[in-house]
């Protein structure tokens, strides 16, 4: 095995990214959300959406050989295993069951002289042995009789990686029962581990021992690709680092270059491009507008622990972090959106967690993540879109007739071309569906929603996301410009650090369900990107 | 070049106006034109499908609230017939007679149907997504239950139980001497053939402007919004639970007035397995209206009643006419469970 080398040009997300890796060598892949890491190892690994999507630029040689994977099940040929962030299992089969699964152990029997291959039994005695072998190799200790939904994450994650090693098994097992010689050569065994942020849903000590497995893996010559947010972890496993950045490698260094402050600088540490903006925070003033004491979210993908803060009368106040990180659950939980507990007070008073009526009631408004989901009624006219949530919890846009309260149309199209002049929302009328709008313009009337309702505090998670660059300034100056004029209070929440230290004021970093530390948003970028790491800085 | 544009304009209309909307529509008008043919009065033509319309149409305006809300179609408006016939009966029992016996009827079911109502939209709300199949179980379910219960609710008018045990409530009751024809003898219009049943078109007048006023207030904004995205209408602050609540009691209500004046035009209550073919008719006319799943208007209901009772109507007699044989009832299914199918298939298009 002379290594493996690989090349891409011409492509946008990935830009000219070249290395070699050595049997048994561990490399750390690191980088921020969407640097480009995961595409990388889409295409090491053939998966199809790489191929429907265009394909890719440069090669991948294997053993010095030029290799071109037209799905998953060829890499898997070649000796590469992948091991997803999301749990590929079936959660009523054993261990055993799932490691071997479709690569069962067979006994002939009767039935299967009459109706062919199909009705050979299982051998289980040879499925234990054999799963077992996999999870020696481990060396960590894994029941293969126990069921799978029983089981800690951690030991799922060791699962994952038992089925990968036991294919090597397989081609032995072929290997033994072929006489003939080259089908030995030709299946390969296990080479090249993709581990793809293992440890994310691992508690501390379930990660130690799945880094202890790595080691041992890699002192059998396995070679692992590990992609992982906690530095820490990288630097004790790995012998050398790549950093990924906006699609190209920042950095190769050996582990003994690298410390947790110096891969952080680089994986965000971009040369500052966009200018801060000059702030007029002559309306900030002390006082506590928004309190929130020991919240927990339940919302999927987005958990939240237990998260304090507070945000001054006036500011604007960033929620950054890393994505799953619990940044989003926070102004859903707040909202009434997701199952949310914990004390929150706006303005001295208390708000009521899990009904949406309530902050709403207080003035606070609410721009969702989630445009096309939440923020938007899809089939109705821009008027709807605008003036509906102000309608319901302000009671505008309403003509009363004693105790019924009719729909004022009039009003509803005046504000809308209010707001459609002052966003430049690009639409043939206000009459238009929210659907036909693009992206941009979609997250425009969202904001104008929002503004509609003349909210005292406003959340505004991921204002940019999926929007071109035009329209991403244009919404940021639409936020300070309200934030300056009107004195509203802002709580934006986005996974660009950048975007966020462009406007706020000061900014908490949400790590793990809980916030890292809060630090103003002039303070170096390594800073946050250590806390966005969650090695809490000490004071 | 000038063609293209009249082509794109011409499949443009087409697709707004709907293919079935259009065949039943040009069938319908061929209908007309062959009736001289087959020696069929085109007048009383007309009247017979008024009538059937005035009978018919509060029975499809049922529909909309719950289409609004996102409920789907109201399968289930066997449960508010069955309001009605509770109404209707008890009406009798307690000797009404005239206008009052309507109004009374109506009275009577009012309460019945919000307590159905509500118990089946809280049902609804517990299987989102699946409230058309649901709602179909809950009519047949609700029929089945009511046909053990008009043989034993203690009713003893004589001309409404059974002659012979003196208990239990007849398949079919006349409502002569109670409300018969007091909406559709209002104003009556007649001309020759032609006979317009005013007051019952008036009647189902004032109930859809009141639907029509409803939609557009707070309240019915807010369930259109309900239907159209649940999400933005609670990070709104709407409760979505009670707006699908309160548009299945309305629904509900609206098919207990319905059969009250579908009794009245008809003459007689039917009981038992009376309500069970209720629900088709009602749904596929106002699909056949240009309705969707998801989006229904005032309009949908009156094109829908007036196509799908015209079709009805004129077929038989025109069809006798000249074949000399019965196919109504085959066209009648044909084109109301075709249509409820042809809607269905259609569902990620229409919300389109």
């Amino acid at each position: 095995m002379k290594g493996i080398s690989k090349e891409f040009s011409g492509n946008r997300v990935l830009n000219d990214i070249n290395f070699r890796l050595y049997p048994g060598e561990v490399l750390g892949l690191v980088g921020e959300n969407g640097a480009g890491k995961s595409t990388l190892m889409k295409i090491l690994f053939g998966m199809d959406e790489i191929r429907e999507t265009g394909g890719y630029g440069g090669e991948v040689l294997i053993d010095g050989k030029k290799v071109d994977f037209h799905s998953s099940e060829d890499a898997i040929k070649a000796g590469i295993g992948m091991v997803h962030q999301e749990f590929s299992l079936i959660p009523d089969f054993s261990v055993a069951e799932n490691i071997l699964l479709n690569r069962e152990p067979q006994r002939y029997s009767v039935m299967s002289e009459v109706f062919g291959k199909r009705l050979n039994t299982i051998d289980s005695k040879e499925m234990q042995r054999r799963a077992l072998k996999a999870i020696e190799r481990l060396g960590v200790a894994l029941d293969p009789d126990k069921q799978i939904s029983t089981l800690p994450v951690g030991y799922k994650q060791f699962t994952e990686i038992a089925r990968e090693l036991s294919k090597e098994d397989d081609a032995e097992e072929a290997a033994r029962h072929s006489k003939d010689k080259d089908a030995v050569a030709d299946a390969s065994s296990i080479r090249l581990l993709v581990l793809d942020e293992p440890t994310a849903v691992l508690s501390e000590k379930e990660a130690e021992a799945l880094l202890d497995a790595m080691k041992k893996l890699s002192a059998a010559g396995i070679a692992i690709i590990f992609i992982s947010h906690r530095l820490q972890e990288i630097i004790e496993v790995c012998d050398s680092i790549m950093v990924l950045r906006d699609g190209e490698i920042i950095k190769q260094v050996d582990k003994e270059e690298a410390d947790v402050a110096k891969i952080a600088n680089w994986m965000v540490g971009r040369a500052v491009k966009s200018e801060r903006v000059k702030r007029d925070t002559s309306h900030v003033s002390d006082e506590i507008v928004l309190d929130v004491k020991n919240l927990r979210v339940d919302m999927s993908g987005e958990k939240v622990h237990d998260v304090s803060f507070s945000v001054r009368r006036g500011e604007i106040f960033g929620l950054g972090g890393l994505a799953g990180q619990g940044k989003i659950g926070v102004p859903n939980g707040i909202m009434g959106l997701a199952l949310a507990r914990g004390d929150v007070f706006f303005e001295g008073s208390k708000i009521e967690m899990n009904k949406p009526s309530s902050p709403l009631g207080a003035g606070i408004a609410f721009v969702s993540e989630d445009r096309r989901g939440v923020g938007l009624l899809l089939d109705e006219t821009l008027e709807w879109n605008v003036a509906f949530s102000a309608m319901q919890v302000n009671g505008k846009f309403l003509k009363k007739f004693g105790p019924i309260h009719m729909r004022d149309n009039e009003a509803m199209r005046k504000v809308t071309e209010e707001y459609v002049d002052l966003l430049q929302v690009r639409c043939t009328s206000t009459k238009q569906k929210a659907r036909q709008l693009s992206g941009g313009n979609q997250q425009k009337i969202c904001l104008a929603k929002a503004f509609a309702l003349e909210p005292k505090l406003l959340f505004i998670s991921e204002p940019t996301r999926g929007i071109d660059v035009g329209a991403k300034s244009l919404v940021l100056q639409a936020l300070k410009r309200y934030n300056e004029e009107y004195g509203t209070t802002i709580v934006m929440i986005s996974s660009e650090l950048e975007e966020l230290r462009s406007i706020c004021d000061r900014i908490a970093i949400v790590h793990d369900g809980g916030i890292a530390g809060t630090l103003d948003a002039t303070a170096p970028s390594e800073d946050f990107g250590v806390l966005m790491l969650g090695q809490v800085k000490e004071a | 070049m000038d063609t293209a544009v009249i082509k794109e304009k011409a499949s443009q209309a087409l697709k707004s106006f709907g293919l079935p909307r259009l065949i039943i529509t040009l069938f319908l008008l061929l209908l007309f034109i062959i009736a001289p043919l087959a020696n069929v009065n085109i007048a009383s033509g007309v009247s017979d499908m008024l009538t059937r319309f005035g009978m018919n149409s509060i029975l499809v305006l049922a529909m909309v609230p719950m289409v609004h809300s996102g409920c789907g179609l109201n399968f289930g408006i066997p449960l508010g017939i069955i309001s009605g016939l509770l109404g209707a009966t008890m009406t009798i029992e307690f000797g009404f007679t005239g206008f009052p016996s309507f109004l009374m009827a109506i009275l009577f079911a009012t309460p019945f149907a919000i307590i159905l109502g509500a118990g089946y939209g809280l049902l609804l709300n517990k299987v989102k997504g699946g409230e058309m199949m649901i709602a179909t179980y809950v009519g047949f379910s609700s029929v089945a239950f009511m046909c053990i219960m008009w043989l034993l609710l203690p009713y003893d008018n004589p001309t409404m139980v059974w002659g012979y045990a003196g208990t239990g409530l007849r398949t079919t009751i006349s409502v002569e001497g109670a409300y018969l024809g007091v909406l559709d003898d209002f104003l009556r219009i007649e001309i020759g053939h032609l006979a317009i049943p005013t007051g019952t078109i008036l009647f189902f007048a004032l109930l859809a402007l009141l639907m029509w006023l409803f939609l557009r207030t707070k309240t019915g904004t807010a369930m259109t919004a309900v239907g159209s995205n649940p999400v933005f209408a609670t990070a709104s602050g709407v409760s979505v639970d009670r707006m699908r609540t309160l548009s299945v009691i309305i629904s509900t209500w609206l098919g207990a007035v319905g059969i009250i004046v579908y009794e009245q035009s008809f003459g007689f209550i039917q009981l038992y397995m009376g309500p069970f073919n209720m629900a088709m008719p009602a749904v596929s006319a106002i699909l056949l209206g240009g309705a969707s799943v998801n989006k229904a208007s005032i309009a949908n209901v009156v094109i829908g009643t007036l196509l799908f009772q015209g079709i009805l109507t004129m077929t038989p007699s025109v069809m006798n006419g000249l074949i000399q044989m019965d196919i109504s009832e085959v066209i009648r299914i044909i084109v109301s469970n075709g249509m409820i199918l042809y809607a269905l298939t259609r569902k990620q298009e229409a919300s389109r």
